[in-house]
Parts: C-alpha cells; sequence; structure tokens
C-alpha cells in the first residue's frame, strides 16, 4: 500500500463472538475511579 | 464510520467498528472527506476533479483502489455489527466492589467528591461484620466469575486498616471452597502508611492507587490536613518506600488536575523526578461553580496541554527511559474485546459499592445519592429492576455516545460523571467526552511514533 498503512494487527470484530468472558478487570478499579477508559485495559482471557 | 485527524504531522483515520488503525498520505486523507461507501468501481469524476487541483490523478486513480481494498478487507467503513450483543450482559454477575471501608478521611481536600470523606452521610467506618457480609454477598452475585476484585477505599482506608486485613484474611479463606480468586486494591491518601502497612499492602494488593497532586504547591493548595497545612512532605517518603520495596507490583500514584494547575503536564513530570513510573493524572470532578472547576473555556488549554504531555514523554523516552501516563495507555492489539467495550465500568450491574452502613450503591460516585441506593446487606435487600437499568446503560442506550467515533475506546464513559454533570447516567457530559476524545488522540499517535511508523505511509 502506497497511501494507506494500516499500524494495529487485531480486527475488533473477530472478538465480538469470542469475548465477554468477564475476567478481566473492572475499569474503574484501576486508577481512575472518577473517569472511564475502557480500551486500555487488558484483555485476560 | 471512521473519523480522521492530524497530530505530530500524522494523518490518522480509525474505521470505528472494526478499530483499524490507520497512518495516511494527505491525498487519501482529503479522499475521504469526499467519500463514503458504496463505492463505485472508478472514484467519482467530481472527486477526481476536485482533487486533480492538487493531486496527480495517476495518485488519485490507486489511492481510491487502496481505500475500496481497505474497505472490502473490513478495516475501513466497517459496518457496526454489535448491537444485537448489547443485551446479552443484562444478567451479568456481579464480579467487582468497591468497599467504602471508612467514611472519614484525615485530610480535608477541597475538591473531594465525598464531601471530604463522609460522603455527606456522616463520619463512620465498615465493621468487619459489614465487610464479611460484602464478600458473601460478591461470593453469592458472582456466579462463574472467578476473578472478584474488591477495591477499598474511603475516605481513607488506612483509618480502619485493621478490618480492612480482617476482610482479607475472611475472603482468601473463602476463595477454595467457591473456587474464586480475590484481587485487592486500595485507594489511599498515604498519611497512614508505615512498615506494617507497607508490607501488608504490597503482599496482598495486587494494585495500590496513591493520591497525590504532582508538584508540591498544587498538591498542597488542594490536599490539606485538618489544620490547613499540605501533606505532600508527609507522603511523598512514606510513597518512595512502599513503591521500592512493592518491586514490579502494579501501582500508581493519581493526582487531580483542576483550573489551578492547567500545566498539569509538569505536574506528571513532578511526579515522574520524584522516581514514581506509574503516573495518573486526571481533571477535577466537582460543580462548576466551584472556583477551581474546569469549564468548557478550559478545554483549547487542557487540549494543548495533552499535546505537551505527549511531546514531553517523547523527549524522555530518547534518553531511552520509559514510564506510563494512564490515560495515554493503548493496546490496540490485545485490548479488550468489543463486548466489554460496549459498556464503561459496568457499574449498577456488574460492580457496586459498598457504604460502612451495609447499603449497595452502583458505585462509590453514587453513595449518598438516595434515589440510587440500591439496597441494604443487613436487610438482604437488592434492586434487581436497578441493576437492569445500569447494565442497559451502554453505547447503544446512550444517544450522544451512539454516533460517537471514541465509543468502543470509552465504552459511553462514567455514568456517574454524566449525573453529577448533566443529571443522567445516560447524558454524556460533554467536556469529560472531548476532554477524552484527546487523550485518545494522543495516544494513538503516541502509539504509531514508538512503533517508528513514518508519517508517510510508502516508506516501510
Amino acid at each position: 500500500m502506497k497511501h494507506i498503512k494500516t499500524i494495529n494487527k487485531a480486527n475488533l470484530k473477530a472478538t465480538a463472538a469470542v469475548g465477554g468472558c468477564g475476567k478481566c478487570q473492572a475499569s474503574c478499579q484501576s486508577a481512575c475511579k472518577t473517569s472511564c477508559t475502557v480500551a486500555n485495559q487488558k484483555c485476560e482471557r | 464510520m471512521i473519523h480522521k485527524y492530524k497530530l505530530c504531522g500524522y494523518n490518522v483515520v480509525l474505521d470505528v467498528n472494526s478499530g483499524g488503525v490507520h497512518i495516511v498520505d494527505d491525498l487519501t486523507y482529503d479522499m475521504l472527506t469526499d467519500i463514503e461507501p458504496p463505492f463505485g468501481d472508478s472514484c467519482p469524476q467530481a472527486v477526481v476533479e476536485k482533487l486533480s487541483h492538487f493531486y496527480k490523478y495517476e495518485d488519485i486513480i490507486s489511492c481510491y483502489d487502496e481505500i475500496v481494498a481497505a474497505y472490502k478487507e473490513g478495516i475501513l467503513f466497517s459496518e457496526d455489527d454489535y448491537e444485537q450483543y448489547a443485551e446479552v450482559a443484562v444478567a451479568s454477575p456481579i464480579k467487582a466492589m468497591c468497599l467504602n471501608i471508612a467514611h472519614d478521611c484525615n485530610l480535608r481536600c477541597e475538591y473531594c467528591f465525598a464531601s471530604t470523606g463522609d460522603f455527606g452521610v456522616g463520619r463512620k467506618l465498615m465493621t468487619l461484620e459489614t465487610g464479611k457480609k460484602a464478600i458473601d454477598f460478591l461470593i453469592e452475585h458472582s456466579a462463574n466469575r472467578e476473578n472478584l476484585e474488591l477495591d477499598f477505599f474511603g475516605g481513607e482506608p488506612l483509618m480502619n486498616i485493621e478490618v480492612v486485613k480482617q476482610i482479607v484474611e475472611y475472603a482468601r479463606s473463602k476463595e477454595k471452597e467457591h473456587n474464586k480468586h480475590f484481587r485487592f486494591t486500595i485507594t489511599t491518601n498515604g498519611m497512614l502508611l508505615n512498615d506494617d502497612i507497607v508490607d501488608f499492602i504490597n503482599k496482598e494488593m495486587s494494585n495500590v492507587v496513591l493520591s497525590i497532586d504532582g508538584r508540591k504547591e498544587v498538591n498542597d493548595r488542594m490536599r490539606k490536613r485538618v489544620d490547613g497545612s499540605g501533606c505532600y512532605d508527609r507522603i511523598i517518603p512514606k510513597y518512595r518506600d512502599l513503591v521500592e520495596k512493592r518491586g514490579d507490583g502494579e501501582y500508581y500514584v493519581r493526582g487531580t488536575y483542576t483550573k489551578y494547575n492547567l500545566d498539569f503536564a509538569d505536574d506528571v513530570f513532578s511526579l515522574l523526578d520524584e522516581g514514581f513510573d506509574q503516573i495518573s493524572v486526571e481533571p477535577v470532578v466537582t460543580d462548576p461553580k466551584e472556583p477551581y472547576a474546569l469549564t468548557e473555556k478550559d478545554l483549547p488549554v487542557i487540549f494543548k496541554e495533552y499535546e505537551r504531555l505527549m511531546h514531553k514523554i517523547l523527549d524522555y523516552e530518547k534518553t531511552g527511559r520509559k514510564f506510563n501516563f494512564f490515560h495515554f495507555m493503548l493496546d490496540l492489539d490485545q485490548g479488550p474485546c468489543a463486548i466489554k467495550r460496549l459498556r464503561g465500568c459496568g457499574c449498577g450491574n456488574d460492580y457496586v459499592a459498598i457504604t460502612p452502613d451495609g447499603d449497595i450503591y452502583p458505585c462509590h460516585q453514587f453513595v449518598g445519592e438516595e434515589k440510587y441506593k440500591m439496597g441494604n446487606l443487613d436487610e438482604g435487600t437488592f434492586d434487581y429492576e436497578m441493576k437492569k437499568d445500569f447494565a442497559k446503560m451502554h453505547v447503544y442506550t446512550k444517544p450522544d455516545c451512539r454516533d460517537c467515533w471514541a465509543k468502543f475506546y470509552c465504552s459511553g464513559g462514567c455514568n456517574a460523571n454524566n449525573y453529577i454533570y448533566a443529571g443522567d447516567p445516560r447524558k454524556a457530559h460533554r467536556m469529560s467526552c472531548e476532554i477524552e476524545k484527546k487523550r485518545l488522540e494522543c495516544a494513538i499517535v503516541l502509539k504509531a511514533i514508538r512503533m517508528g511508523e513514518s508519517t508517510d505511509p510508502s516508506e516501510e
């Protein structure tokens, strides 16, 4: 590709069917307690 | 849906629904302003004509082909088909709990959302009996979830440390029988830390959040003792000691910025200079009438400050060293699944808070809001209808989130912030959203730079 470079490898779509196991941390417990960012959490499956 | 922006010489295009992150050239960036699916075999003539004032014809044609190829691959303009999963987690088990172990505090921080510790409902410490009931409640409502989280919060939890220790012991004694694994965390202002407590925290807590705002003058202006003096000099050596003994264990020094320190990048670096490398500094949550409250007028300055912080981090990393700024952390490849991203923290659904009286609330920030009281441990009550209502708070039921590019990164934001500022957990608080979006834009570019990506996508 000359015009577009994709820098991530995973496709979120692939995670929908197999996700939702609930093993990961509740996002608010990690450091914030007053805001919410989920995308910086880890998948723990 | 796509989102495109320019930062640090990069043209970034996000494909919201696949999570695709693309670095593109100027031609692609401009073309994406004018085209969207469905795509024909060739670039629309009007677009060719418009772009041919600035770009070569053959480049326009090859660019269009690349956009269509990315679309066909499902990484550009991909469909949003996650709504079908949004209702799945409605009957979710409860897996996380915030235990307000002490509704009392030995500091009088001006911006405290807990009304200097008592949440406006009276100073009180949780008893071991109530703590045990909370553990039993969590185990009972956790169904097949193995990892259970318990955050000791306050007020100041170290004011009730003996009960904290006994609750940990009680919970650990139940792990095997119920096939559970407790992960404890604690949030402290550090005033009461001593060798014994440091050892206990480092042994039992999977994460510890150490409150401090940054530079001494910034911290001491807001984080005061009862006599009005600042706490900085007392807590810094204690935090250093804890972190040193903690080794590789997870921790955060966590600060709050207000209108008084809009140059908060300097507070982040002050904490770094003091020897801490896991840092979170966040915007204050408070009544907009307070003199230190952040308002929408402050947004341009806040945005510039996040950019300044990003550059300071990059300059620092050029010296071969690294540190974590919580809100710039982003894993583009191994992050949470799409299901997780439909709702934020899960408050009121898979996450609840317990007060010293055994009252159950959706989270610590709802404590004291009578209409959001979900039940009581002594009375054995729990409002499943309210739980269901919170479960239905996801990116598809929040009108402002539905069509927002950031919805799978922030997952609908903080319900408590929404309630506090907008009067409705489903109603997004615009300023929080704008700050979150800016942090994400910076985090993504930071990622690209760290990966050694060129601003020119044709370069390897």
